[in-house]
């Protein structure tokens, strides 16, 4: 890695931590109801939508209302995703007149963005309508992301709480996040992406005529090139600061009207961590010791940025195959260099695999550059951060409270070293609180691992690679970078992220439809368990810390909280790893 | 059973409502702003030559003929700088072969033969971007590396000497933004066209 | 002292004897079953002794041996953990026989009225009731707990507390209650039968010791859902192992017969799976309980053993806990015109008939600083007036002297009850000695006040270390008396205690716990007097001492057989060595996972990817090698723990995070490192013993 590399890394996470403190005093105030400047505009707007939903804002809801609410609320928003898809050919906004995706696709795309995860079965811009765009996917891009802050505020508050039966309302924390979090930042980043050449328009796809005839794959002469628009940018924008990651078009951020310049890299880039990072804070906030917001925020970077660096050197070297084949792998102010497969030259090898580092640390999984084309270990970085369960930064809220819930297990070990019931910022950490906890450790363990092991087992799931009988491709890539590509696929899909080893064709109804149950399994049936955890921890006394109470925020806690992340990962995952990456990674070096 | 029917109306409301917001408004607005203070970028950022749409500032485009820079390779579904084709569902995709796939190596062994034949001169280390294809297959640029690669072999097919190409390279070249962001680049179709124009 | 003879070595043969039998008894898989680490463990060793028959019969021989070498250590695996359980539980055993002993049916003479002297019936112990009220005389053993409720008698306890000093019992008062299975040495008592057959505090005593109605506790069941959900997470690691390897087989067109991939996943499985923790855990409670029982405390609770670990707060009875259960006289301060001899000499006459340790401290006294002899009551043939209510003075008339002394309110009100005056002086000497924690006592004359006798409270010595230990352990500790807050605030700061609540009243206790409970706080305390029993149930953990009352054992959830209120702080030592234990087992097991799947992993697709062996980092000798040594690596490192678990990690007191380093290098990075070592030695002495 060269001084210029060095220098964008630096970059990128100092701009990134100097956005996020403010944004994360802004959002705690946001959240405790207090006037952030913006009450003028939309605190009328606000109240009307309280009156029309009909609730009132000082009456909270308990662990289980509240879940239910939410449960509800996610519900007929993944109909209504549905419903726009199969109906989106008699729908308008539709210029390029396409036509319904098959129920097996819409059912993997709303599942896909009603967790979050946003994993693209369908091809972008080929696949769906500008309404079904606009109206479903980029809704849920705001909802879904509002969904996961919302669920982390109520587990903040239960940790906050003194013998408390209520966690706050869903509908407000739901409203709150979008109105004044989500839209305005989207609106502001949109801006600045259109002003790089992100396109944002209603009109068709415009047809060019090409300097020089090509010639297509049955031997036709073409002249022209279409080139599809559409309000990408707002989309974008949204995508991107709420960790979704589901891309207007088919190759997401690598697009050149996704992503047009290496400014609007560094900005997509930033919004991917942005909340993430921020939430940080405002958990210190309202939790009234900002440094246990600190401590997280660090066991994440000390987690995050070897392998982000480790990613960089891996995708910087290439392979010998390719240096075989007398390719220049150097940097130089000349070329980016490395490899170069599957990625674009405005970004070269650093932004890339920084992208790729940040885009799944954070659940977010939208990609400017191919993993499937990476190294074997670069590409091992991007599925072991997926792997270590999305807390790594992972989602807008989802993230925190997943890293919460590993700092529980963390200060359950501890407290039981220390010779004390555990207890983290003052609530005893009991049973229940450890059986739920489990839950949200197991699930994405079980759907990752089964999933997978039934997609090698069975025809539909190797594809025409490995079975006689079935004629489309699943498995794209031969020897163990097959199984990296299964593998890769229920990760991110069974840890909400959505980014792929795209070789993988995943649309068909094996993969549309064990991916679309892995998506919902994985949001669903840990964000119940979390709200459990918080209504139970509301309801308990906070006992003061005294000198035999085990502070979470010193170096000690947060080395210990990060050996328990990298442990759990590691040993959940080596086996498969090691048939996957590692062993290409061995064979590529000819051992 | 209480609960539930109580809360279906704010799940339902409030979908509608947020909907509407951030599915309708939210896009108009965005779209609003941009049609009147980016119309250029927002619209494609096209290129218009002779009243004529030529392509895209940010699009690539394929060239084979030798008195043409080359772009870089691309994985796209019918043909190459297959942007979107709606018929066949087809548009940007990456070639996403796994670093030990026994194509790759083939497919880029071709392409260095490709480069070999249209210049007997062209010897190795080839430039990387120039060999292998891009994350969307629709990549407007290559390295300055790979630009350099083809000025001798551009310079000879159009009868024009190796410093008028080399000065024509640097004029489409692009820095890294703030000299410190992405990679130096070159656009090809904009280089292209201005290699037409010479004539 | 001590309950039984202490267990010397860890190792007692006769424990290790029975403990080998209940090894094999406790494969029972209804026993199994409620660990389920180590139930998991015994299916793999099932799984792995069909798949070794199955060899016979099918043409596969050469994997033969090996799967019957980890099939055996699977079984070892398993019986190591009963093993340990066994271990545990034996040290219990032996107690528990000798208290059965002493519970043996009696006969008991049953009154028909509640009053001595009404005809008695003789019936078993056994059919006692609560409510039942019989007679014991000399010789007798008392047949069932109880209150007595006439009569006075010395009891030999010595089967409950291994104590052979007699006790006195006697009715009212807090020495009241008796114990089924004790021996009354003289006189007789009337006592009502408080327990049902099979509810008595022996039978409580002989269930806690030999483990049997042991429940598992809070944080005990919590680590279990955690155990059990990494044993999950393992079951699925390795179950998907195999389609994935099959996978592999495709993708790469070598590979390994099944059989010995189901034998290599089994092993994989059980050494992943945290057995040494799974298989640990429960002998780390019954040792814990165990250990309880060494110090004479009887837990009627696991869960109050536990909380113990957690206390915030501890209520600590001044008397006989932090000071010595008596005043001694230490200064004489005389009236002006009235010499400090003469006040002596007053103070010493007016004390002679008194037999209660403050006055022989004032005859003691006055002998040592100014030489008076101490005299005889009878040879001076003076009249002794003992202490009355009424009064609450004492003394002696003695050649038309009326020598009293008593309480300064008492003094001043019967100088002036005859016309006297009390002295000024006097009064501000009282003031100063109630100020510096000692208690005043006046010496008069008739009406003339001769002076004050300061009677000191003696800290017991090493209590302000160990409540600076305490301190250090993160607990608070407050000392409750009756004295007047001039004099507890005093005492309090020589005992170096963190607080005091003084002038208590059996409500102001109780307001004192709920108050600190309300903040979240957990409160343990030691009590004896029925007036203790409702801050005793109030209490988080309450130590009842064993002489104290029926209402104040029954209130509490231990009881100390040595009734030595400091007791509390060993208690909260021990909860917190049981929590302590835990935790760095678990650590250390999961540490260990490592460096096995270093050893088996490269091994394990050894035909398939034999570019693995870059992983294996311990050079082990060969496939087959590696994965046996992981497998006896994690078999004998559980007996080689027997004695952690047994005697549990050492707490230091100190700062959590002193004491979370310190165990987290131990047990964290030696859990990451001792394996690795472990199994390159086991490697390397496996073709040596010829056991591969």
């Amino acid at each position: 890695m060269n001084t210029q590399g060095w220098l964008q890394v630096s970059l990128y996470l100092g701009v990134l931590l100097v956005l996020a403190k403010p944004l994360g005093w802004y959002m705690a105030r946001v959240y405790a109801g207090e006037s952030v400047g913006l009450n003028t505009l939309l605190a009328p707007v606000e109240r009307s939508c309280y009156r029309l939903l009909g609730i009132d804002e000082q009456t909270e809801q308990s662990w289980k209302e509240y879940a239910l609410g939410l449960v509800l609320f996610n519900t007929v928003g993944m109909l209504m995703v549905y419903g726009l898809q199969r109906l989106q050919s008699s729908l308008p906004l539709n210029p390029d007149r396409l036509a319904a995706p098959l129920p097996d696709l819409s059912f993997n795309t709303a599942a896909s963005f009603i967790s979050n995860t946003n994993w693209q079965s369908y091809g972008g811009e080929v696949t769906m309508s500008y309404l079904t765009q606009m109206l479903g996917l980029n809704v849920q891009n705001f909802l879904s992301a509002a969904t996961g802050m919302a669920v982390l505020i109520a587990l903040i508050r239960g940790l906050r709480a003194r013998s408390s039966a209520t966690i706050g309302i869903f509908w407000v924390d739901l409203i709150r996040s979008i109105l004044y979090i989500l839209l305005p930042l989207a609106l502001i980043l949109a801006c600045l992406l259109v002003s790089q050449g992100v396109v944002q328009s209603f009109s068709p796809s415009i047809e060019v005529v090409l300097l020089q005839n090509t010639i297509d794959t049955d031997g036709h002469l073409v002249s022209t090139q279409n080139l599809p628009l559409g309000p990408a940018a707002s989309q974008i924008a949204i995508k991107q600061l709420g960790t979704n990651g589901g891309g207007f078009f088919n190759v997401n951020s690598a697009h050149p009207f996704e992503n047009p310049t290496p400014l609007s890299n560094m900005l997509e880039m930033l919004a991917i961590l942005l909340i993430p990072v921020a939430l940080c804070f405002t958990f210190g906030i309202m939790v009234n010791d900002p440094r246990q917001g600190q401590a997280l925020l660090t066991v994440m970077m000390v987690i995050f940025i070897p392998l982000l660096l480790f990613g960089v050197i891996q995708e910087q070297a290439g392979t010998p195959q390719l240096a075989a084949l007398g390719i220049d792998l150097g940097a130089s102010d000349m070329q980016a260099g490395g490899n170069m497969e599957g990625k674009e030259t405005r970004f070269g090898v650093v932004n890339s695999a920084l992208w790729a580092a940040a885009t799944t640390a954070a659940s977010n999984g939208s990609v400017n550059s191919m993993h499937d084309s990476y190294t074997p270990l670069g590409g091992l970085v991007p599925l072991f951060l997926i792997q270590l369960g999305e807390i790594i930064f992972g989602g807008v809220g989802s993230g925190l409270y997943g890293m919460l819930i590993f700092a529980l297990i963390t200060v359950f070990i501890a407290g039981l070293m220390v010779g004390r019931t555990p207890e983290y910022l003052g609530k005893k950490i009991e049973a229940f609180e450890i059986k739920m906890a489990a839950l949200v450790l197991l699930i994405p363990c079980i759907v990752v691992l089964c999933f997978t092991a039934l997609a090698v087992t069975t025809p539909w799931g190797k594809g025409a690679l490995y079975a006689t009988n079935i004629e489309y491709t699943s498995i794209a890539n031969p020897g163990p970078h097959g199984f990296s590509e299964v593998l890769y696929a229920y990760s991110s899909m069974g840890n909400n992220n959505g980014s792929a080893f795209a070789g993988l064709g995943a649309n068909n109804p094996f993969y549309n439809t064990t991916g679309g149950l892995a998506m919902l399994i994985a949001r669903f049936w840990i964000i119940v368990p979390v709200l459990a955890i918080a209504g139970s921890l509301a309801a308990k006394k906070t006992v003061p810390s005294g000198p035999g109470t085990l502070p979470t925020h010193t170096p000690l806690f947060m080395t210990m909280l990060v050996g328990v992340v990298i442990i759990v990962g590691v040993l959940t995952f080596i086996p498969a790893l090691a048939l996957g990456p590692i062993i290409e990674h061995l064979m590529m070096l000819g051992i | 059973m209480n609960s539930i029917v109580s809360q279906i109306r704010p799940a339902v409301i409030s979908l509608l409502l947020l909907s509407l917001l951030t599915g309708g408004l939210y896009p108009l607005v965005v779209t609003g702003i941009a049609q009147v203070a980016f119309p250029f970028q927002a619209n494609g950022s096209l290129i218009v030559h002779d009243n004529q749409i030529r392509g895209s500032v940010l699009i690539g485009q394929d060239f084979s003929d030798p008195g043409y820079f080359w772009s870089r390779p691309s994985a796209t579904g019918q043909h190459p700088y297959n942007a979107f084709h709606a018929a066949s569902q087809t548009g940007s995709a990456g070639s996403n072969l796994g670093p030990l796939n026994p194509v790759l190596y083939t497919t880029i062994q071709v392409r260095i033969d490709a480069l070999r034949v249209a210049d007997p001169q062209a010897t190795p280390p080839y430039p990387a971007d120039l060999v292998t294809t891009s994350a969307s297959g629709l990549d407007p640029h290559i390295s300055p590396a790979a630009a350099a690669y083809q000025i001798r072999r551009v310079a000879q097919n159009r009868g024009l000497s190796e410093e008028q190409v080399q000065q024509l390279v640097l004029q489409y070249t692009e820095g890294r933004d703030f000299n410190l962001l992405g990679e130096p680049r070159v656009n090809v179709v904009r280089l292209n066209l201005a290699l037409d124009s010479i004539e | 002292m001590a309950l039984h003879t202490p267990v010397q070595h860890v190792f007692d043969p006769s424990i290790v004897r029975q403990a080998i039998r209940d090894s094999f008894l406790k494969l029972d898989p209804r026993v199994q079953i409620r660990n389920p680490v180590m139930f998991v463990v015994l299916i793999g060793a099932t799984l792995t002794s069909i798949l070794w028959i199955q060899t016979f019969f099918g043409a596969d021989t050469a994997s033969a041996s090996f799967i019957f070498t980890i099939s055996i250590w699977l079984w070892f695996t398993t019986l190591f953990a009963n093993f340990s359980e066994a271990m545990a539980e034996g040290r219990g055993k032996a107690q528990a026989d000798t208290l059965r002993k002493a519970r043996r049916d009696v006969q008991a003479k049953k009154l028909k009225e509640p009053r001595y002297g009404t005809p008695t019936t003789a019936v078993s112990s056994g059919s006692l009731r609560a409510g039942d009220v019989v007679l014991v005389e000399v010789g007798d053993i008392i047949p069932s707990d109880g209150e007595v409720i006439e009569g006075v008698a010395s009891v030999n306890e010595s089967a409950i507390t291994g104590e052979s000093a007699p006790v006195i019992r006697e009715s009212g008062g807090d020495r009241s209650a008796v114990t089924g299975g004790t021996t009354v040495l003289s006189d007789w008592l009337v006592i009502r039968i408080t327990a049902n057959p099979g509810e008595t505090f022996l039978d409580h005593m002989i269930s806690m010791v030999e483990g049997a109605k042991r429940q598992k506790t809070p944080n005990e069941i919590a680590l279990n859902i955690l155990l059990a959900a990494l044993t999950i997470i393992f079951l699925l690691v390795t179950a998907t192992l195999l389609p994935f390897s099959l996978f592999a087989i495709t993708a790469n067109g070598s590979g390994t017969p099944i059989t010995i991939t189901i034998t290599i996943l089994v092993a994989l499985l059980v050494c992943l799976i945290p057995t040494t923790i799974g298989g640990l855990l429960s002998a780390i409670g019954i040792a814990g309980m165990d250990r309880m029982i060494q110090s004479n405390v009887i837990a009627l609770s696991g869960q109050a053993v536990e909380a113990a670990g957690d206390v915030d707060v501890l209520l600590l009875d001044k008397t006989g806990t932090i000071t010595l259960g008596n005043r001694q006289a230490v200064a004489f301060l005389p009236a002006t015109g009235v010499s400090e001899a003469d006040l002596a000499d007053a103070a010493q006459i007016a004390s002679l008939a008194d037999e209660t340790p403050e006055g022989r401290s004032i005859v003691v006294l006055a002998k040592e600083k100014y030489g008076i002899r101490e005299r005889s009551i009878g040879e001076l043939h003076a009249e002794f007036i003992p202490f009355t209510a009424q009064t609450r003075m004492s003394g002696v008339n003695l050649n038309g002297s009326c020598f009293r002394k008593g309480a300064s309110d008492a003094i001043q009100r019967y100088v002036e009850s005859q016309n006297g005056l009390f002295p000024h002086d006097v009064r501000t000497s009282v003031e100063t000695i109630a100020r510096q924690g000692s208690t005043p006592l006046i010496v008069t004359d008739h009406t003339k006040v001769l002076g004050v006798v300061e009677l000191k409270d003696i800290v017991k010595g090493g209590i302000k270390e160990r409540f600076a230990e305490l301190r250090r352990m993160g607990i608070k500790t407050i000392m409750i008396t009756g004295d007047n807050p001039l004099t507890a605030a005093a005492i309090a700061a020589e005992a170096g205690v963190d607080d005091f609540l003084a002038e208590a009243t059996p409500e102001a206790k109780l307001h004192l716990i709920r108050e600190y409970q309300r903040t979240g706080r957990l409160v343990a305390m030691t009590g004896d007097g029925t007036n203790d029993a409702p801050a005793l149930a109030q209490a988080d953990v309450a130590v009842a001492m064993n002489s104290g009352t029926q209402a104040a054992k029954e209130a509490g959830n231990m009881v100390d057989l040595d009734s030595n209120p400091t007791k509390l702080i060993e208690i909260v030592e021990i909860g917190k060595q049981i929590l302590i234990t835990r935790g760095a087992l678990t650590t250390f097991s999961i540490a260990n996972d490592v460096a096995k799947y270093f050893a088996i992993i490269p091994a394990a697709f050894a035909t398939t990817y034999p570019q693995l062996n870059v992983l294996n980092v311990m050079g082990l000798s060969s496939p087959t090698n590696a994965i046996v040594a992981a497998v006896i690596f994690n078999a004998i490192i559980i007996p080689l723990l027997i004695p952690v678990a047994l005697r549990g990690v050492q707490y230091r007191a100190g700062e959590a995070t002193t004491l979370l380093q310190r165990n987290l290098l131990i047990y964290g990075l030696g859990g990451l490192i001792a394996p690795f070592i472990g199994i390159k030695i086991i490697d390397f002495i496996l073709p040596i013993l010829g056991l591969k």
